[in-house]
């Protein structure tokens, strides 16, 4: 959802701190590469003889504390979300499927806009690759890491939303814990609460009546939030989301609201390529 | 949109929505590194899309009859409440509550 973002989206920068707090002996910089291998080595001999139940129980007694921050925020997003599909006409059944099976907060939000606009598969399809772009530097990063994690790794790869992600790349499970049941459970619990509160928002939405206008802009608000946090999280960012703000609102002018998408997204990846050109040039003088 | 669209879009979001997750790791097999390129794409679409998502959510605002005066106050309010508490959850629903209290009262 994450970014999400949520992504999924509820928190981004906001997660790790309150994850090291939890852990106090965890540094949150730990080099990706030194986890995998410390816990691979750490697993086998801390529970040599441990029954399967007690690897999956102690993995997920670990995961538990991490994602109780999280549980909040997804909560309080998915019932959001979930009461805004309602208010538009839509069966809890299309929060709940969609919070399954899409699992990006931001994304799911702008789908109820795409399916109260005109029929245009292409359209969605581009939107999503660009919203959810942020996923392909999550997978880089996450490579080793769910390397030897077995079955359990497609859903790894399915459940990697912002913060499942943030968790799982700064928390080193603690030893003895099998890495690949930890990564799993904090993905598991995180979704669960998404679907749960996409779920209970929508079945809210059929018991509260109130008028309910202008409620979409929930939507708004979320990006809104989300701009401000990246913008302040590290000005070495600023330049890309200038770049997004300006690319779009000129594309906005000039193709008009129902059109100004594609060229902005055109734009928006011309401009870093053209960027990243002009960097090397310099670079390699 | 019928039922049927509907569903194909949704199914389309997944789609698109798995295809960045799974392709690092249907692309990029052990050992092998990703081209500069990609990785670099990776780092500052991110920052991009959310500027990109805050004008998608905004386009039609301006062509509305108070052409995007209450929109404006509430992300006023936005950022102020955010700069002053930094609580995104206390920002995301005031900031709905005073649209929504805009929209149903002054710009009916």
């Amino acid at each position: 959802m994450k970014n999400k973002q949520v992504e999924i989206a509820a928190a981004p920068q906001a997660v790790p701190e309150r994850v090291t707090e939890t852990t106090p002996g965890a540094a949150p910089e730990v080099a990706p590469q030194a986890v995998p291998e410390m816990a691979a080595e750490v697993a086998p001999e801390g529970a040599p003889k441990a029954a399967p139940q007690n690897v999956k129980a102690n993995a997920f007694k670990a995961a538990l504390p991490h994602t109780l921050p999280i549980c909040i925020g997804f909560l309080f997003l998915g019932m959001s979300y979930g009461f805004l599909m309602r208010s538009k006409g839509f069966s809890f059944i299309y929060p709940m499927l969609m919070s399954c099976f899409i699992f990006a907060g931001s994304m799911e939000f702008v789908t109820v806009n795409l399916l109260l606009s005109a029929f245009n598969p292409l359209y969605a399809f581009l939107l999503t690759l660009m919203v959810n772009a942020r996923h392909l530097f999550y997978g880089i990063s996450m490579l080793s890491r769910y390397k030897n994690t077995g079955k359990k790794k497609l859903y790894l790869i399915f459940g990697m939303c912002d913060e499942s992600f943030t968790i799982n790349y700064t928390v080193p499970p603690p030893p003895g814990v099998d890495a690949g049941w930890f990564m799993f459970f904090v993905t598991l619990l995180n979704q669960i609460y998404w679907v749960c509160g996409a779920t209970l928002g929508a079945l809210l939405g059929y018991v509260l009546h109130f008028d309910t206008t202008g409620i979409e802009f929930v939507m708004t608000a979320l990006f809104v939030v989300m701009f401000m946090q990246q913008w302040e999280e590290d000005a070495s960012h600023h330049r890309a989301a200038l770049t997004g703000l300006g690319c779009s609102l000129l594309c906005l002018l000039l193709f008009g609201s129902g059109n100004f998408i594609l060229p902005a997204m055109a734009l928006i990846i011309l401009c870093f390529t053209l960027e990243r050109k002009k960097v090397g040039e310099e670079a390699a003088e | 949109m019928t039922t049927t669209q509907s569903i194909i879009t949704i199914l389309v979001v997944v789609l698109g929505t798995m295809l960045t997750r799974f392709l690092p790791f249907l692309i990029f097999p052990e050992g092998k590194t990703p081209p500069r390129y990609i990785t670099y794409l990776g780092t500052v679409l991110p920052y991009a899309a959310i500027g990109l998502l805050v004008v998608y959510c905004l386009k039609d605002a301006v062509a509305a009859p108070f052409h995007g005066l209450p929109e404006g106050i509430a992300i006023v309010c936005i950022i102020l409440l955010h700069k002053w508490k930094h609580n995104t959850l206390l920002s995301i629903g005031a900031g709905t509550a005073i649209y929504m209290v805009l929209v149903q009262t002054c710009f009916r």
